[in-house]
């Protein structure tokens, strides 16, 4: 099958590769260039599993080609932490509210959360259950994810504030 | 002389049971480095996917593989023809049964796996299915299981149509399965025969799905040159699925390694063994290179592992003022079309004889028939031991149209019920011993926080509006008071072909002073990594974060039994416990050796031996760990390690009582769950913070279940709510907001007193739903409605009571 060259950019690092114009951009991003942070739970945009950052927007990487993602700037799981290694603090608080537990739906759900908190730095409990509304979690029941988004936010404005 | 901390320091660096401890997992997972089965790719690795059928029963004519050979990068097109000179076109299952791996001759159930390509990659893998064709012919489906034992019903199973003997004995139809009973009949009669007042009622427990976020997966990889399997799949009790693989692929089990990595969520669709596991490591035989199958979505909901679909006509017998005198059930299990439950051989119908709950029962009678028909096989415990959660509803159920009845408040019926503390051991009319409780405290706590007479009032007097037309909504309360039996289990009664379900720890303590423990169950999100060292560093003095955990490789772990049914902290966490005291017995007598003094002068202090009345002469474990690598006492064994493998003595009986507070609106059948109120009494607690998440978890798939999931077949069999479109998971949105309590009643058979609670809430939950729902309608006419209580469910059974124009 004819192949296509794209160009993007994955978590600050520049990427080209030349990939079937059928591949969907979960499974380059897992397979061509090995970031697994990103999961695959239904092939249909339901779950969430596979959300990554795309120009700005959270896109269910399992119903996007890649071809789509010639020259995007895209943001995974794996680009969430600081080059220093530390904790973004929606990663921080996940694991201090217990914001998950098998782990699966937890980098979609960080990274949408991610765009949640850029678009709206201080949502309420409402306006985060409807802002993760994307993403399924088998496992918590999301009382204990919206406490880590909650905690995130509180943390990312005190940075904020600081700085 | 050392200078030691004080204890409340020292306990608190330990971080041991009790300690709400972060867990040491999600390091890992926030970061997107867990290692779940699709991560692993291998060298060489293919790609395998199953052609399925897309008719629930029919005969299959013809199948030409010609034109997905001719696919360039198709390595191999597999039928059941292909298998039969291995004896492997059909594979035993857990229940007794055997299941086809690839259909043979007939198809049983939409989406059955017919045919396996091989591919170079999962794209061409799919392009491969689509240019397989099978020819069909067409047979009546067998839909309802209420027909599967008519004179005329078709006869689906025509490859043990002759056996008139099943695994749970004697047949009595070609589509009966089994038909099992316990308790004592006449007794239960003779109860009915007396009593003031009786209810019977269908009560229905709908064919649902597990679907844990990560579907089902393997990678299997036969290096034909050693001779040796490697399995990585979503195994939640990997050693059974290497007992089996060995005994199915007739290699040795000691050139079978299965890896069960991270895994995402299991709920009981990972226990079984299905057609995909089977058919990578076929595939890898034949090719010789690793074979990765990962099923997709609709795969999951269609074809691997339903639960539940009971359907129980359950009848209580009371005195007039609430004493109930008897209980008796019959249950039509719809098993699908090869019975693959997932139960303890002795027992069909799991645990189900807990049904008579939280009360003091004198007389009961359950007897139990399964059928097969064309829809997938299965019968997994989705989230719960074996049958519990249908026990639980019928129960919960039943005693609220009792209560009904009685015109009776149906906490009060309980209450009038309940076995009393002093009871306990409490050997129940269907032959169990419940090991602990204290129903009438945990019952009062409930009623207060909730201020259930407040609640009560309102909705009488919502009611009231409701009849005067001020109102179009109605307020139901659901109670629920559960009691569970987990941990499976003793190995007098319960086994898994043939193998007792102990479990087991071994740990191996280092000259500096960590560990390593591993054991025989496997997390899938339970937190064992972190909850195991916990119960470990109170047993032996080590920090938990100087303990490492590992489960799920049957190359370096003891064999258990792995994790379902809440069986690993009763069963592998008093391994743990075991193990870990044996640990501190070997370091006692180390300790007595370097302190010079006899061991019986020792004490035991968080973390050291301390001589008696001289604390300041001590020992610290790391020091005797040190020490046991090089000043034994003469004639023992130099190291510090200790193993234990452990076969309970019973079952845990967790208990609960929950409350559900919802409104309805009977014009749009939509409910609103206003409040749900959980108190859980798991025994000893061992990590608080993750009891919360197991309840909040739990709770939010009972609401799912109660109030919308469904697998269900039209008419021809096929399958409806195949798509997380169509099978309902709640999001944020839907999802309640849960309110978590507790009371301790520690088991007194277990090591460390603890019970086991991941399943409570959805064994608790459904009937908390459910009798909210029921309630709400019971004084306009209702008794009860099926779940799932969809709006437009609801809506109809409003409009069926009059109460919709």
């Amino acid at each position: 099958m004819a192949k296509k060259l794209i160009s993007l950019t994955v978590n600050g690092g520049k990427v080209q590769r030349e990939v079937e114009s059928r591949v969907l951009l979960i499974h380059f991003l897992r397979e061509d260039l090995m970031l697994t942070g990103a999961h695959i739970g239904c092939e249909t945009t339901h779950c969430g599993a596979c959300t990554v950052d795309m120009n700005g927007k959270s896109v269910k990487s399992c119903t996007v080609l890649a071809v789509q993602a010639d020259g995007a700037q895209i943001r995974t799981i794996e680009g969430m932490a600081q080059a220093d290694g530390s904790l973004h603090p929606l990663q921080e608080g996940f694991r201090t509210e217990h914001g998950l537990q098998c782990g699966f739906c937890t980098p979609g759900m960080i990274v949408r959360s991610y765009r949640l908190l850029q678009e709206n730095p201080n949502p309420s409990e409402e306006e985060i259950r409807m802002g993760i509304a994307g993403n399924l979690c088998r496992c918590t029941g999301y009382q204990n994810i919206v406490k880590a988004i909650r905690y995130a936010a509180e943390r990312m404005q005190v940075k904020e504030a600081a700085e | 002389m050392n200078v030691q901390a004080p204890v409340q320091e020292r306990e608190a660096a330990l971080e041991g049971i009790g300690c709400k401890r972060k867990r040491v997992e999600d390091i890992r997972f926030v970061q997107g480095k867990g290692n779940y089965v699709d991560d692993h790719v291998l060298p060489g690795m293919l790609f395998g996917d199953f052609v399925r059928s897309p008719y629930a029963h029919a005969r299959i004519k013809k199948i030409n593989k010609e034109a997905a050979l001719a696919l360039p990068g198709v390595k191999a097109v597999l039928t059941a023809e292909d298998l039969i000179p291995l004896n492997l076109h059909y594979m035993p299952t857990l229940a007794g049964d055997v299941q086809a791996v690839l259909a043979h001759r007939k198809v049983l159930f939409q989406n059955q796996e017919v045919v396996f390509v091989i591919a170079e990659d999962r794209y061409i893998a799919s392009d491969a299915v689509e240019l397989v064709e099978v020819e069909y012919e067409e047979l009546p489906p067998l839909v309802d299981p209420f027909k599967a034992m008519d004179p005329g019903a078709p006869v689906l199973r025509e490859d043990i149509e002759d056996k008139t003997v099943g695994a749970h004995g004697p047949r009595k139809h070609p589509n009966h399965i089994f038909n099992w009973e316990v308790g004592d009949k006449q007794a239960a009669d003779a109860a009915f025969a007396r009593a003031d007042v009786t209810v019977k009622e269908l009560l229905s427990y709908q064919r649902v799905h597990p679907s844990p976020l990560e579907t089902c997966a393997c990678v299997a990889s036969m290096d034909k040159i050693k001779g040796e399997l490697t399995l990585y799949g979503t195994f939640q009790a990997p050693h059974v699925v290497r007992t089996v693989a060995s005994l199915i692929a007739g290699i040795p089990e000691h050139k079978i390694r299965v890896v069960a990595p991270d895994i995402g969520g299991g709920f009981g669709n990972k226990v079984g063994v299905y057609p995909g596991y089977v058919m990578s490591v076929v595939g890898s035989i034949v090719l010789g290179v690793p074979v990765k199958w990962v099923e997709d979505r609709i795969e999951n909901l269609s074809a691997t592992s339903f639960a539940r679909d009971y359907h129980m006509t359950g009848e209580l017998a009371a005195t007039r003022d609430g004493k109930i005198v008897g209980l008796k059930a019959h249950v039509l299990a719809d098993h699908g079309a090869f019975d693959a439950c997932a139960d303890p051989t002795k027992f069909p119908a799991g645990m189900f004889h807990i049904c008579t709950g939280s009360y003091d029962i004198p007389a009961a009678h359950v007897e139990v028939d399964g059928v097969y028909t064309n829809k997938a096989p299965g019968g997994v415990a989705y989230r719960c031991s074996f049958r519990v959660t249908e026990a639980a509803y019928m129960i919960e159920r039943l005693i609220d149209i009792l209560a009904q009845k009685l015109n009776m408040d149906p906490a009060e019926l309980r209450w009038r019920n309940f076995i009393q503390p002093e009871q306990f051991p409490y050997n129940s009319a269907l032959g169990w011993e419940y090991d602990s409780g204290n129903y009438p405290a945990a019952m009062h706590k409930a009623l207060d926080a909730v201020d259930y007479n407040g609640l009560r009032a309102e909705q009488a007097q919502r009611l009231a509006d409701f009849q005067a037309g001020k109102t179009r909504e109605l307020m139901g309360i659901g109670v629920s008071f559960f009691t569970e039996i987990v941990g499976a289990g003793p190995s007098k009664n319960c086994d898994i072909l043939g193998i007792g379900m102990f479990d087991s720890c071994e740990i191996r303590v280092h000259p500096t002073g960590s560990a390593i423990a591993r054991l025989g169950t496997k997390s899938q999100g339970q937190g064992h990594e972190t909850t195991y060292a916990q119960i470990l560093a109170t047993e032996t003095g080590i920090p938990a974060s100087m303990i490492g955990i590992e489960e799920g490789d049957t190359n370096t772990a003891p064999y258990g039994l792995g994790t379902y049914g809440s069986r690993s902290t009763p069963v592998a966490g008093a391994a743990c416990s075991r193990a870990g005291k044996k640990i501190r017995q070997k370091a006692q007598m180390i300790a007595a050796h370097l302190l010079e003094v006899h061991h019986d002068d020792l004490e035991w202090d968080v973390d050291g031996f301390q001589i008696k009345g001289l604390p300041e002469r001590r020992k610290s474990m790391k020091e005797l760990a040190w020490a046991a690598y090089n000043s034994v006492p003469p004639g023992m064994e130099m190291g510090l390690e200790a193993v234990d493998y452990y076969d309970p003595p019973n079952f845990t009986f967790p208990f609960g009582a929950y409350i559900c507070v919802a409104d309805i609106d009977v014009d749009t059948g939509e409910t609103k769950i206003r409040r749900f109120y959980a108190l859980d009494d798991c025994g000893t607690r061992i990590n608080p913070m993750i009891i919360e998440g197991q309840v909040h978890g739990g709770l939010t798939e009972a609401f799912a279940i109660a109030m919308g999931q469904i697998i269900d077949y039209d008419e021809a069999g096929n399958v409806q709510g195949a798509t997380f479109m169509d099978y309902f998971l709640p999001t944020a949105v839907e999802t309640p907001r849960w309110e978590t309590d507790y009371t301790e009643t520690p088991s007194p058979h277990h090591p460390i007193g603890a019970k086991g609670v991941g399943e409570s809430p959805n064994v608790g939950g459904v009937p908390a739903f459910s009798n909210a729902v029921n309630d709400a309608f019971a004084k306009l006419g209702g008794i009860h409605t099926q779940m799932p209580h969809t709006a437009p469910r609801i809506w109809g059974y409003a409009k069926g009571l009059g109460l919709v124009a």
